[in-house]
């Protein structure tokens, strides 16, 4: 079994491995998620500095800092939605780790999201994704590509608001009960701030993506970053979040593993 | 209208900041305290009716102890001036020659004031009015009787206004209706420059585009809960502010009972008081550096605050404890501000017409009176504003007795 290991390290050592990194930068101009105002507000990344090298500590640096579980490149667990609710294993802390690495399917939504920000990804449009790819294999992780990531360092583009609301890409209703129902996959993960569309509350049921996904014990990642140097299928995530008790979710370092292109 | 102020010499040593003498026994500091709210009031004896001057303990003429601080007319005769060629004092030396005059008000003392440029030799009608000094000191000043309170006109007055007028401001939320209103008054008001801070930049509001527009108004990333950002934005204009207003807040509308939990008082602490604190590391000390900077020297730094935080009102329990706790935080900014003669402002508004005071009955104060009380304020260079009826009628009944309002507005809450 040791063999198997050497291969990876040798793998990596020999550039025949890439290992990407799949999170964006924290920062305090990070945009985070916005709810109606009476409502309870996830907090931004902060950080106040404890010292730097000062008087308040002479040979150290260091810093608190504060934010919600949903902030930044994230990971959703399912005790995070009411569906899930009364999960076993349903929140970040318990999780089994096995989920922590597995395969992903990278759909490529660059275009239509450019043509419109509200696209919303289909059934059909999986299947003919299945058509060139392969099927979408059970305990895998599908990633919908659709190139918000360059967006992250203008917070207004990234949000996308107007006087309606948020107007980002997500999966439709028959899509997400497809990607549970029929192909048993591990989560679903985008580049937007939530795994569902930014006029996801106007659908049946609202947030389709959180309601099925966690209802089925399912994960949620969002904040992707670099999705378009990953494959559409090979490449193997890593995604372990904190171990917060009974934590809904976590910020997370997400690594992928990809062969390198020949 | 004030002249433009000739643009300084950057290679010469800027000059620092002086204030005039401030030792003054208990007593006399309610003259201070009277002039913080913009008044002119003496004591008046409540046996006699003898109207005293200087402020004293017991009556000069039956030596009753019942005092009583009552408002002047600020009408007088001016009987003699002098003007001071020599001082020992480094404050007045550096703004010789120095106007001073006796006058008779019509209540009956005679009182030293300082006198403007443009007041006649005596004797002459004039108006006698409380203002502060550069040490925030309660002084008399006496005007020509037909001026109508424009400090504006005699430069070694100006000092104790914070004119808006020429001077670079910012405005730490421009996104609400007051911080709107705030900018169209200094524009208005002859700002030359604004800054204007946004939070959360994605988040549009209503008439947001029209301020942003304005040839003064330069937007800024400002957020009061982000330590580091603070800094930055400090860092790159802390150097030019001459007035900082404070008016971003966290305002929600909710006691302990409903709250379920300290995250959103937390918010509130965050932007309300932790903001201030914030502000007050990154700007105080370029601010202060600039007390003296020529003709437009930092000058003021205003907190927009609450009626609230004088005493707690429970259907607003938790926002009004983070405005009691900027209050109390704004004095220690008070106290470390009057060395370098920066005015510290509060203003105390009562229930202002937004949308987290949508379901209050009026009178409501509307966002506009409140930045025209602020842009006068500063002019008439006072300290303590309570801006519309409801403030002031509030500060009364704090006045007359703080544990009295406080037992009122339990009651209120309960028929609220």
């Amino acid at each position: 079994m040791t063999d198997l290991l050497q291969d990876l390290l040798a793998g990596i050592a020999a550039d025949k491995l890439k290992v990407i990194d799949l999170t964006h930068t924290l920062g305090p101009s990070f945009p985070q998620l916005s709810l109606p105002p009476e409502m309870g507000q996830a907090l931004p990344y902060r950080s106040e500095e404890i010292s730097r090298y000062d008087g308040r500590g002479p040979a150290w640096y260091w810093n608190n800092f504060t934010l919600c579980e949903h902030t930044g490149t994230h990971f959703d667990a399912p005790i995070h939605w009411v569906s899930g609710r009364e999960l076993p294993n349903n929140s970040v802390d318990t999780i089994p780790p096995e989920h922590m690495i597995a395969p992903a399917c990278v759909i490529d939504c660059t275009e239509d999201a450019e043509r419109d920000a509200d696209f919303l990804l289909t059934r059909e449009r999986l299947e003919e994704w299945e058509a060139e790819h392969g099927r979408i294999p059970a305990g895998a992780w599908v990633l919908m590509h659709t190139g918000w990531a360059r967006r992250v360092n203008d917070p207004v583009a990234f949000q996308n608001f107007d006087e309606i609301g948020q107007h980002t890409p997500g999966p439709d209703v028959d899509c997400v009960r497809f990607l549970v129902d029929k192909r048993d996959v591990l989560g679903f993960g985008t580049e937007t701030i939530g795994t569902d569309s930014g006029q996801a509350q106007r659908l049946n049921p609202p947030y389709p993506c959180h309601y099925y996904m966690h209802g089925a014990g399912k994960y949620g990642l969002q904040c992707l970053n670099n999705l378009d140097r990953l494959p559409p299928t090979g490449a193997v995530l890593f995604t372990a979040p904190l171990k917060l008790e009974e934590g809904s979710g976590s910020p997370l370092r997400v690594l992928a593993l990809t062969p390198a292109p020949a | 209208m004030r002249a433009r102020p000739r643009l300084k010499n950057p290679i010469l040593r800027t000059r620092q900041p002086l204030t005039p003498p401030m030792p003054r026994s208990r007593t006399a500091l309610g003259l201070t305290a009277q002039a913080a709210e913009g008044r002119f009031a003496l004591q008046r004896c409540e046996s006699c009716g003898r109207v005293q001057y200087p402020p004293v303990d017991s009556c000069r003429g039956c030596l009753s102890e019942e005092l009583l601080w009552t408002p002047m007319s600020g009408r007088g005769e001016l009987l003699a001036h002098t003007t001071l060629h020599h001082s020992n004092d480094p404050f007045y030396r550096e703004r010789l020659p120095w106007r001073l005059g006796l006058t008779r008000l019509e209540e009956g003392p005679v009182v030293v004031a300082h006198l403007h440029r443009d007041c006649p030799p005596p004797p002459a009608a004039v108006r006698v009015t409380a203002k502060l000094d550069k040490a925030g000191r309660g002084v008399l000043v006496a005007l020509p009787a037909d001026e109508l309170g424009d400090m504006s006109t005699d430069p070694r007055h100006g000092e104790f206004s914070c004119d808006p007028e020429h001077r670079k401001v910012l405005v730490t939320d421009g996104k609400s209706r007051v911080g709107q209103a705030l900018v169209r008054e200094l524009a208005a008001a002859g700002a030359s420059v604004i800054w204007v801070g946004q939070a959360e930049p994605w988040k549009k509001y209503e008439g947001q585009d029209a301020v942003e527009k304005l040839p003064q108004v330069t937007v800024v990333p400002l957020d009061l809960t982000d330590e580091r950002g603070v800094k930055r934005i400090g860092a790159e204009i802390g150097g030019r502010v001459d007035i900082l207003i404070n008016n971003a807040e966290v305002h929600r509308t909710q006691g302990i009972a409903d709250s379920g939990g300290a995250e959103l008082a937390r918010r509130e602490m965050e932007v309300n008081y932790l903001g201030l604190l914030r502000l007050a590391q990154a700007f105080g000390p370029a601010m202060r550096a600039r007390g003296a900077d020529g003709g437009a020297s930092a000058t003021a730094w205003v907190n927009v605050l609450s009626v609230y935080a004088l005493s707690n009102y429970p259907p607003q329990g938790t926002y009004s404890a983070s405005k009691a706790a900027a209050l109390s935080l704004s004095q220690c900014l008070r106290a470390e501000m009057q060395d370098a003669g920066i005015r510290v402002v509060n203003v105390f508004p009562g229930p202002i017409d937004e949308e987290w005071n949508q379901p209050l009955p009026p009178p409501k104060l509307a966002p506009e009176r409140l930045a025209r009380d602020i842009v006068r304020g500063l002019r008439d260079g006072v300290e303590d504003l309570f801006p519309g009826d409801v403030a002031r009628e509030w500060l009364g009944r704090w006045k007359d007795n703080p544990k009295v309002l406080e037992r009122e507005l339990a009651l209120e809450s309960r028929t609220a």
